[in-house]
């Protein structure tokens, strides 16, 4: 596993985490692995596994039962939601980018039609 | 509460110091990463904390008192240097810690060294560097130890065994317990690290939480080492 070490470890999991959960590999209102488990799986220090974790629970997509163990949202609006968002980022990164090469607007459906 | 503290520590060799005034608060939970290149102090202050050399100046207090057998029980040291018999067996090796460490525990070691593909009754001798390098990671990782500092853990073991002794780091740690590692290879290292401590020339140049420091430099923990030590 590749960490680029200039964005915070934990926030790049999460990534992984929430791709998994959107792609349904991950089963809503699932149990998630332990922190410990997590830090074993992504190489990673278990606190920050623990921070991984608090910081998905702030988004909505999971939550921490002491004792229990952490659990995925059965929300499914939420992964959807989810979904929608980071499509959008992927939607923005390819307009600022195309445009950044001097794209058009009918050049950029273009090339899109090209791939698809 | 912490489980090693020093306090302007400085240990000279010959009027050299090769720990020069050092302050440092280590505390349960956490895994910190020691870090600087060969004869910056890393392993002299690693030993000040096991006491196997004592301080010239300042105090180390581990465990909340001074470096005594009491403590030294609770303190599990990984030194450099290879250090077992040629004539003893893996199996032997396990079966020597577990009779001077009452938190030694030879299943997790039987564990441990499965992973690392050491067989029980190849001698030492007839172990690789790398093989001897894994074997005594093996042997520090069994143990239950309050303090376990790791000298250049990484050295000498390949690519894929180095997964496996950053898992066994991983699986050690716990709330109650304080990991301190020195290393060179920094990017390997820097996903387990919670804190790092910069040493230069036996001095504590900086320290702090790994994600903040990173933050607050703007840049990845082995461009900061570049910058540290170019000079």
């Amino acid at each position: 596993m590749e960490y680029d070490s200039r964005t915070p470890i934990y926030l790049q999991v999460a990534d992984m985490l929430k791709l998994r959960m959107v792609r349904g590999e991950l089963r809503p209102g699932g149990k998630l692995p332990s922190t410990r488990a997590l830090a074993l799986e992504y190489g990673v220090n278990p606190n920050t596994a623990a921070r991984i974790y608090d910081e998905m629970e702030a988004l909505g997509l999971c939550r921490t039962e002491r004792g229990l163990g952490t659990f995925m949202t059965n929300d499914e609006s939420v992964v959807r939601a989810l979904r929608r968002q980071m499509a959008e980022k992927l939607a923005r990164d390819f307009v600022r980018e195309m445009t950044a090469l001097g794209y058009t607007k009918e050049q950029m459906k273009q090339a899109i039609g090209e791939e698809l | 509460m912490y489980n090693l503290v020093a306090t302007r520590l400085t240990k000279r060799y010959a009027h050299i110091p090769a720990v020069d005034d050092a302050t440092l608060a280590l505390r349960p939970g956490k895994i910190y990463g020691l870090l600087g290149p060969n004869g910056s102090g890393k392993s002299t202050l690693m030993k000040l904390a096991a006491g196997l050399v004592h301080p010239s100046a300042g105090e180390v207090r581990v465990l909340g008192g001074p470096v005594c057998p009491a403590v030294r029980a609770q303190v599990a040291y990984m030194p450099t240097e290879p250090y077992f018999p040629g004539f003893m067996s893996v199996k032997q090796v396990g079966a020597f810690h577990a009779d001077f460490f009452a938190d030694f525990s030879t299943d997790a070691f039987k564990r441990l060294a499965e992973r690392m593909e050491l067989s029980m009754d190849m001698k030492v001798s007839q172990l690789s560097s790398g093989m001897e390098a894994k074997l005594k990671l093996a042997v520090a990782a069994s143990r239950d130890a309050k303090l376990l500092m790791l000298d250049e853990p990484l050295n000498g073991v390949d690519l894929l065994a180095r997964d496996v002794i950053l898992s066994a780091i991983i699986e050690r740690a716990d709330e109650n317990n304080t990991i301190l590692i020195s290393s060179h290879l920094i990017d390997v290292m820097e996903r387990v690290l919670d804190e790092v401590i910069f040493l230069k020339r036996g001095r504590v140049v900086l320290q702090g939480e790994a994600e903040a420091v990173r933050a607050r430099h703007g840049k990845s923990i082995v461009d900061l080492y570049r910058e540290v030590y170019a000079s």
